[in-house]
């Protein structure tokens, strides 16, 4: 399947509407991660997290929300999971201030 | 008597009591909750380690802030009941409120991190977010002969977001100026993607680090302190050495929050971004650092709330609803070393940009550029804080951001937010 989506300079959802699950599986591949039940429940919660407060989540409020140990969710998505788990649930970049 | 009661006497609630005291009736009570009996000026935190600031200057008895015509209730905030309208206490009657603020602020804890508050805990492992930590820091620093010196986010949110880059920033001029930075490696340790997170910051500031030779380790998320082998190791298992270490540690709400239904997972309360009323209560309102709103958790921040939020608070009781009046303003100065600083204003949706403020072509402060002018404002702030800021004298500020003054074609060219 090929999906044309706008992502900024750096790979992140340019537009939230674009999201789709079968969107997020798409991008999961690209970066080596097949999707599966465990991964779901990460992405979920920080879905519901941004949805909520405006703003992508830290990996240790995601970890309490769905219930998955930090370390877990290091092994779900290796390589950054920060950065990976907002490229994937289609949420802007997690960042500061500056 | 009706009363408004503000949970928290820190920059966000002393500055809402004195604001609701000057345009409430007589027949409202405003009263604060507070246990500590001083109040601490924490920008001057950053100052404090290099000996540039002193604990008499930043710190005042809480009496005096708070003056008269606020009642005080010296006692630990217990539970909030929102259906009996009363909050509980650790000493005393449950107080009642018609409305509550919650002021709360955030409080950092190093103990969620493994290891440390180990052996190493203010021996070689050091915060500045308290005023004891930054006094030990001061001592360590002033024995520090050289070697690797790690300053460390742990995780966001934070208070201040940029001061951990400041400290990095002032610890290189502090360094040269002891005639031992060439001995040091200075090693800035992020969870971020980089040091600058945002595009125009990245580009206009990112020379920063490189002129001052500052180490930038990404994506470092700290699992433990191996205060034996003096490591951070990251939950990748990377692991980060140190001779010093500069922690910030992770930050939660009032642990009474974190443990009750008004909190989300860190205990920061769910909050209406522009409102700034709590999500499914229509009298209880939330301000300062103990939101979860996107908006930094600074004293600029509390302050622009305060300027709203009290029009709200007339508006609703009056009956009528509140307004969504908060922008996400912040305002802050940055610290660059060596006698200089920069200024960032911005928003929930416009990230800082050049130009001058606070007037349009006049400034006399640039915006996201370093200047001796920025750096002496940023000194005499601590007089504006505790003479015009704290008992809500007008300042020249307006509370939501303006865009006059500011390059939109920065943002622009770089096809920006």
């Amino acid at each position: 399947m090929t999906v044309a989506v706008q992502t900024d300079a750096e790979g992140y959802l340019s537009n939230k509407a674009d999201w789709s699950e079968d969107l997020a599986g798409e991008i999961a591949k690209e970066f080596g991660v097949e999707l599966g039940a465990e991964h779901w429940t990460v992405l979920n919660a920080a879905r519901a997290i941004e949805e909520e407060s405006g703003s992508s989540p830290g990996l240790r409020k995601i970890s309490k929300r769905s219930e998955t140990p930090i370390k877990s969710i290091y092994k779900l998505f290796p390589d950054g999971p920060a950065k990976l788990i907002a490229k994937i649930a289609g949420l802007p970049k997690p960042k500061s201030c500056l | 008597m009706k009363t408004v009661l503000i949970l928290g006497a820190g920059t966000a609630g002393t500055a809402m009591a004195h604001k609701l005291r000057r345009r409430l009736p007589k027949d409202w009570d405003v009263a604060v909750v507070d246990p500590s009996t001083t109040h601490l000026y924490q920008p001057g935190l950053l100052f404090l380690p290099f000996g540039d600031e002193t604990e008499s200057r930043i710190l005042r008895e809480r009496s005096a802030t708070l003056g008269k015509g606020i009642t005080w209730h010296r006692t630990e905030v217990r539970s909030i009941d929102t259906e009996r309208q009363t909050v509980d206490v650790s000493d005393g009657e449950p107080l009642h409120y018609d409305f509550l603020i919650i002021a709360t602020g955030t409080e950092i804890r190093p103990d969620m991190i493994d290891g440390m508050l180990g052996s190493g805990w203010r021996e070689s492992v050091f915060d500045f977010y308290s005023l004891d930590g930054a006094k030990a820091l001061q001592a360590a620093l002033a024995e520090f002969e050289g070697g690797r010196l790690v300053v460390n986010v742990v995780e966001m949110p934070i208070k201040c977001p940029v001061a951990p880059l400041e400290f990095a920033f002032l610890t290189d001029a502090y360094l040269t100026k002891r005639g031992i930075r060439h001995k040091t490696e200075l090693v800035y340790a992020t969870p971020l993607d980089a040091a600058f997170t945002k595009p125009l910051a990245s580009k206009m500031l990112g020379y920063l680090l490189e002129e001052k030779g500052i180490l930038v380790e990404a994506e470092f998320m700290t699992g433990e302190v191996d205060a034996e082998a003096r490591v951070i190791r990251s939950y990748d298992e990377r692991e980060v050495p140190y001779d010093l270490l500069v922690t910030v540690p992770p930050h939660t709400g009032a642990s009474f929050l974190e443990d009750g239904p008004l909190g989300d997972e860190l205990g920061f309360v769910p909050t209406d971004q522009r409102t700034l009323a709590v999500k499914g209560q229509d009298r209880v309102f939330c301000m300062g650092d103990a939101t979860d709103l996107p908006s930094s958790k600074a004293g600029s921040v509390a302050h622009f709330q305060a300027d709203l939020l009290v029009e709200n608070m007339e508006r609703v009781i009056a009956g009528q609803a509140p307004e969504p009046t908060f922008d996400g303003h912040s305002n802050c100065f940055v610290e660059t070393g060596f006698g200089k600083a920069m200024l960032i204003d911005f928003n929930y949706d416009t990230e800082p940009l050049p130009g001058q403020f606070p007037f349009p072509g006049i400034g006399p402060l640039p915006l996201l550029k370093e200047a001796r002018r920025n750096h002496w404002a940023k000194l005499a702030f601590r007089w504006v804080y505790w003479n015009a800021l704290l008992p809500a004298r007008p300042l020249p500020f307006p509370p939501t951001m303006s865009l006059a003054g500011k390059q939109l074609s920065a943002a622009a060219e770089l096809g920006g937010e």
